[in-house]
């Protein structure tokens, strides 16, 4: 199938091979096509058992940290303590959807896909925490709930194995940052949003006080996919020159681009043939200027050193940049970087939860700047200034969402100069800058 | 200050979660689903809002309330997310996404088409006829069918500045 286009042959589609089918939502439909044979396989082994298939598998998260998904699980341990499982529906990151299309065309893919990782961590709750704006998301994933129960898929028997498995689904209300882990805990206990300083890690102490996993909507939906088929299979599909990056990667497409959506391939992707084959390459008649690889918060990177790369966790890294959530965001040659960089600082500025002066203050400084350039009232110490607010904004806070902000600008700088230097008057730096004044005296 | 809107602000509030209402019932069950009675904040404010069109003063009260946390925490809590209406709004609330993907697509172009035909004129500003408030917002999560653009809780994708003067006059 595919949305909104068809598959392409090169995709391998795992997770997305229903989207566009809507006969695939229902229970029967999805029972119909596999579906709930993991979760009945798995409801019947012992949780450390799920743990190591996965852990042999070589998934890693995919929310954009990449941690082994197996390991995470293995943290959690048989202790009698009431253990909770939240899988992270909160997709915010600019330039990501596939999250979205998993929730709306396969929602019972995701509850399988819960409920397994609740049970292979000893967990009877698992909340699916969705952003409140995904209101046909939502409402796809609360039916798939329901009817699951109905079914006596979910509950105090599950699929009659004598095990209590249940699954909820919690809205969100507007806010980027209840997609950072600790953040949506606290959302979810009914508080305000803010990041939780680590440690304790949620393993340890997470959802109301006891251990937890949260993983994210893709890395929980793959797998029933690998417990099914085991982990050689899923290894099979990705390029096996690299075995620290397994599996498929769902990566969203979007900007400018002929054909933007989403595109499941094995990893270790050439880059080039994404772009080119599958995406059409840029709009008729333009060019690529630049590529952001894995969602806003990753550094940009230029056409040159995108078309180069493999897309895995490794090769994104070796080409400069991060694979992140896999939100690829286009932007061509009719493109005002400083004016883009712009609004993605004006993004993190409003997304801020202000808990971190380094984070408030500095989001807000840098966006004043790069505003303050992009309508040619800028200064050249502007931009050392801007580079001095992103190194105090990195790696200075409670979680990531400063440094998020700060390496769009810090990559943009280094990778597009010239564009923020074409944009500030030459009369306005020889005032400020006293070297340049010297120069042009001599 | 809030603007005039479809929803009359000094009208006498009436209690959403009153015994044997579906809102009572609809929080009934929600407590059920967590071991802290406050866990089940955000859902009840989901359910005022959706009952009341917004979060007034007094629906807090009443959410504070039933959940035994006090006003004011409840307060900090609906000022943190941005889709708890904090005042009335209009009977159509206009979400145009304008976030990096969907602004090198020309989103901004379609958030100026929506304030010229629904009469708003400016953003977050109601129109006078009550029937629309206009924002901008950070990304929907829908950047490949740019420009996405929230109507209420219905999302339309896909949104092109040429569209825009029928979307409007499609809606009531």
């Amino acid at each position: 199938m595919g949305y909104p286009h068809p598959s392409h042959p090169r995709e391998t589609p795992v997770l997305s091979k229903y989207f566009g089918d809507p006969a695939a939502r229902t229970l029967d439909g999805w029972r119909d096509r596999g579906g709930y044979r993991a979760l009945q396989q798995a409801l019947a082994m012992d949780p450390v058992d799920i743990q190591n298939v996965v852990k042999d598998s070589g998934l890693r998260g995919r929310g954009g940290a990449g941690f082994p998904t197996g390991v995470k699980w293995s943290f959690m341990k048989p202790d009698g303590k009431t253990h909770y499982l939240c899988v992270n529906g909160d997709e915010s990151e600019p330039g990501t959807f596939k999250d979205r299309e998993i929730m709306r065309w396969t929602p019972h893919q995701l509850v399988e896909g819960a409920a397994m990782a609740a049970y292979a961590i000893y967990a009877e709750t698992a909340y699916i925490y969705i952003r409140g704006e995904f209101d046909e998301p939502i409402r796809r994933v609360e039916q798939a709930v329901a009817d699951a129960y109905a079914a006596g898929i979910l509950g105090a028997n599950a699929m009659g194995s004598g095990k209590r498995v249940d699954v909820h689904v919690h809205k969100g209300a507007g806010a980027y940052i209840c997609g950072e882990e600790t953040a949506l805990m606290n959302s979810l206990e009914g508080r305000r949003g803010n990041p939780r300083i680590k440690p304790p890690f949620p393993a340890v102490a997470g959802l109301f006080g006891k251990p937890t996993t949260i993983n994210n909507v893709e890395t929980v939906s793959a797998a029933p996919h690998i417990l099914l088929n085991g982990a050689d299979w899923y290894k099979s599909l990705s390029n096996p020159a690299n075995p620290k990056s397994t599996g498929t990667k769902l990566f969203s497409v979007c900007g400018n681009v002929a054909r933007p959506g989403n595109y499941e391939v094995g990893m270790g992707f050439p880059f080039k043939d994404f772009l080119y084959d599958l995406c059409g390459g840029p709009p008729a008649g333009r060019r690529f200027k630049a590529i952001i690889p894995g969602g806003s918060s990753v550094p940009i990177l230029t056409p040159e050193e995108c078309e180069t790369a493999v897309m895995d966790y490794e090769g994104i890294q070796a080409a400069g940049s991060l694979l992140g959530s896999g939100g690829v965001i286009c932007f061509d040659d009719t493109q005002d970087i400083v004016r883009q960089i712009a609004r993605l600082a004006r993004f993190y500025a409003h997304e801020s939860c202000a808990q971190c002066t380094q984070c408030r203050e500095g989001t807000a400084w840098t966006t004043k700047i790069l505003e303050r350039i992009r309508d040619g009232e800028g200064t050249m110490q502007d931009l050392d200034t801007l580079l001095q607010i992103a190194d105090n904004m990195t790696g200075k806070t409670i979680c990531v969402l400063s440094d998020s902000c700060a390496t769009p600008v810090v990559s943009g700088l280094k990778k597009f100069r010239h564009e923020f230097e074409a944009k500030i008057r030459p009369s306005r730096s020889r005032i400020m800058i006293p070297d340049r004044a010297s120069e042009v005296a001599a | 200050m809030a603007p005039e809107g479809a929803h009359a602000h000094d009208a006498p509030y009436v209690p959403v979660f009153t015994a044997g209402s579906a809102e009572r019932a609809k929080l009934d069950e929600l407590l059920t689903r967590y071991p802290s009675k406050q866990a089940a904040l955000l859902p009840a404010l989901w359910i005022l809002q959706e009952a009341r069109g917004w979060v007034s003063p007094e629906g807090i009260d009443e959410v504070a309330a039933a959940l035994d946390i006090t006003p004011a925490y409840v307060r900090g809590v609906v000022t943190f997310y941005t889709m708890y209406h904090q005042h009335p709004v209009g009977t159509h609330f206009v979400q145009v996404c304008t976030t990096t993907p969907c602004n090198v697509c020309g989103a901004e172009d379609v958030v100026q088409a929506f304030l010229q035909h629904t009469g708003c004129g400016e953003l977050g500003v109601t129109s006078p006829d009550g029937r629309f408030t206009v924002i901008e917002v950070e990304c929907l999560g829908a950047c490949g069918f740019a420009t996405p653009v929230m109507i209420n809780e219905r999302l339309v994708e896909c949104v092109s500045p040429d569209s825009v003067q029928d979307l409007v006059a499609g809606l009531d």
